[in-house]
């Protein structure tokens, strides 16, 4: 394996200096720096090959689609897709979230059926949800979590019955670092007749994901979350479900036939994919599955894991500072926490002036904070390219934070 | 941070000024910041045209509550008249500090208060 410091060299932005300080980039789950081979192999496409996909015969055009669509492919291959028909381009996330619940949602529910969610999930996983079940006249509800932050698995008996037709969890929480067992949640959710979608936001980037494996229906994650573009996200789904599905949004490239009395679909994964695509950035996502691979996913997980764990064990000694979430193997590499009744704002603000980046708010998961009695925390969160010196100059400038406000 | 967090604002902040409540405010208004979850409630006392009294209570950054410990020091006594053309700048003055946009917010928080409680402005500030 490479050493760190090498691949410190693939991201010419830790270079940089802010406020007098080397940069420590510590807002990786918000989202993540992008290595020199995403950059030049988007800067490349637009100085050689820029031409827009599916339509020309001319030359550019073919290359631009043959680039396109072989970057969807090793995508595909990435989270171990079956097909690459069950790939679809979004713009993130969160979009790819709402293409289901859209696409789906409103075919699908009605009154008296159920939508299953969590309490730890992401904005992007609630709302489309909220908005879905009251144009539908379903009832949405939520698997609570512990005082830990773990979800109360042993109250799913009781939530996950005949009427749910959906349950749609995250893989790993933004604010908790908590990693949930989603395969065992999918089959939870099969075993009563319901749908499974993954929210893989924070997964996909930070541990090996094989969707077969997981047997999900639908699984979304974001290209800027894993040293991809902003401007691309992924809605995987099991091809059976794609099929029955109606398109989200409609225009060019997702029909066959286009009439005045009507039009008929293309086959997917094009049906979902309406208008000219995220060209540059989907193969910039290529490129960026290109790079994760070859690092392992499995050596990015324990590197993480390595780092986390060292922060746990050095933040924990900073007086006043408490962490939230469960420790341990199940912990991702995300640490959220407070410190006294310092604001999070106030501690973030200190932090950027030692050129030291973290997020501070409720990090669009206002639910969890709820639960903990807490308007907003601060949070830390690493990626394969952070440092166990980082992580020294995280809790050393804490300890100052600390002693500014002490009174 | 030295800048930003300099000796007068942490005074503010870790020991409010007129933090607490009024007897019987001549107008008490309530505001937010979404985004920090700042809160703000100022209470003013009103008498032919001139703040007699003020009081805040609220919770929020260091930012928020030294601008409210600070503007309520400095409104009383002041006729409302002169307070109707206070802008940005000066708070600024008082807190004496340069603030970046998102930050701003948190500053200008207990002014957006004296506005929307004493005249009805609801949407100061404009984008500037
Ligand atoms: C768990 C989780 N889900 C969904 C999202 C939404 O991602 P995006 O904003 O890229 O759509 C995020 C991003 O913060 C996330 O952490």
């Amino acid at each position: 394996m490479t050493s760190i410091e090498t691949i410190r060299k693939d991201f010419p932005i830790l270079q940089r200096v802010v406020n007098g300080h080397q940069l420590a980039y510590l807002d990786n789950a918000a989202t993540s720096q992008k290595p020199l081979a995403v950059l030049q192999a988007m800067d490349d496409y637009y100085r050689n090959t820029n031409a827009n996909v599916h339509r020309g015969v001319h030359t550019l055009s073919e290359e631009a689609t043959a680039q396109y669509e072989g970057a969807r492919g090793r995508i595909g291959r990435f989270i171990n897709a079956g097909s690459s028909k069950e790939i679809i381009f979004t713009r993130n996330a969160t979009e790819a979230i709402n293409l289901v619940a859209y696409s789906w949602g409103l075919d699908n529910l009605g009154p008296g059926d159920e939508v299953l969610i969590t309490e730890m999930e992401h904005h992007a996983n609630i709302v489309p949800w909220q908005l879905i079940c009251q144009r539908t006249g379903a009832t949405l509800r939520y698997v609570p979590i512990d005082a830990q932050g773990s979800l109360r698995l042993d109250l799913l008996d009781e939530l996950l019955t005949e009427r749910t037709r959906l349950f749609a969890f995250v893989a790993m929480s933004n604010v908790l670092g908590a990693i949930n067992p989603a395969a065992e949640l999918v089959a939870r959710a099969h075993a009563v007749g319901a749908l499974a979608l993954v929210d893989a936001a924070q997964s996909v980037p930070h541990m090996p994901v094989d969707v077969q494996a997981l047997d999900c229906d639908f699984l979304v994650f974001s290209s800027h979350k894993m040293c991809g573009p902003t401007g691309v996200g992924v809605l995987y789904g099991r091809r059976a479900a794609l099929e029955e599905m109606s398109p989200f949004m409609g225009g060019g490239d997702m029909i066959r036939e286009v009439h005045m009395d009507g039009s008929r679909w293309n086959s997917l994964p094009w049906k979902f994919e309406a208008g000219t695509p995220a060209i540059a950035e989907v193969i910039g996502l290529g490129a960026a599955v290109d790079y994760l691979s070859n690092l392992g996913m499995g050596w990015v997980r324990e590197q993480e894991h390595a780092l986390v764990s060292y922060a746990v064990e050095k933040l924990t000694q900073v007086e006043g500072l408490r962490i939230i979430g469960p420790s341990g193997e199940q912990r991702s590499g995300v640490a959220a926490f407070t410190l006294a009744d310092i604001h999070p704002h106030d501690i973030a603000a200190i932090l950027d002036s030692e050129g030291i980046a973290i997020r501070a708010g409720h990090h669009c998961a206002q639910p969890i904070h709820d639960h903990f009695g807490i308007a907003a925390t601060a949070r830390a969160s690493f990626y394969f390219y952070n440092t166990f010196e980082e992580v020294d100059r995280l809790a050393a400038a804490l300890e100052k934070v600390q002693s500014v406000f002490s009174f | 941070m030295d800048q930003l967090y300099r000796e007068a604002i942490l005074d503010h902040y870790k020991y409010p000024r007129h933090k607490g409540h009024l007897d019987e405010p001549d107008v008490s208004y309530h505001d937010h910041n979404p985004f920090c979850g700042d809160e703000i409630t100022l209470e003013l006392q009103i008498v032919d045209g001139i703040v007699t009294d003020a009081a805040f209570d609220g919770r929020g950054c260091a930012i928020s509550q030294a601008s409210a410990s600070m503007m309520t020091e400095e409104i009383i006594g002041k006729p409302l008249e002169e307070l109707r053309s206070w802008t940005k700048e000066d708070i600024l003055d008082l807190l004496g500090i340069e603030i970046g946009p998102v930050r701003l917010k948190c500053a200008l928080l207990p002014l957006k208060a004296l506005k929307a409680g004493v005249w009805g402005v609801e949407d100061w500030p404009h984008d500037e």
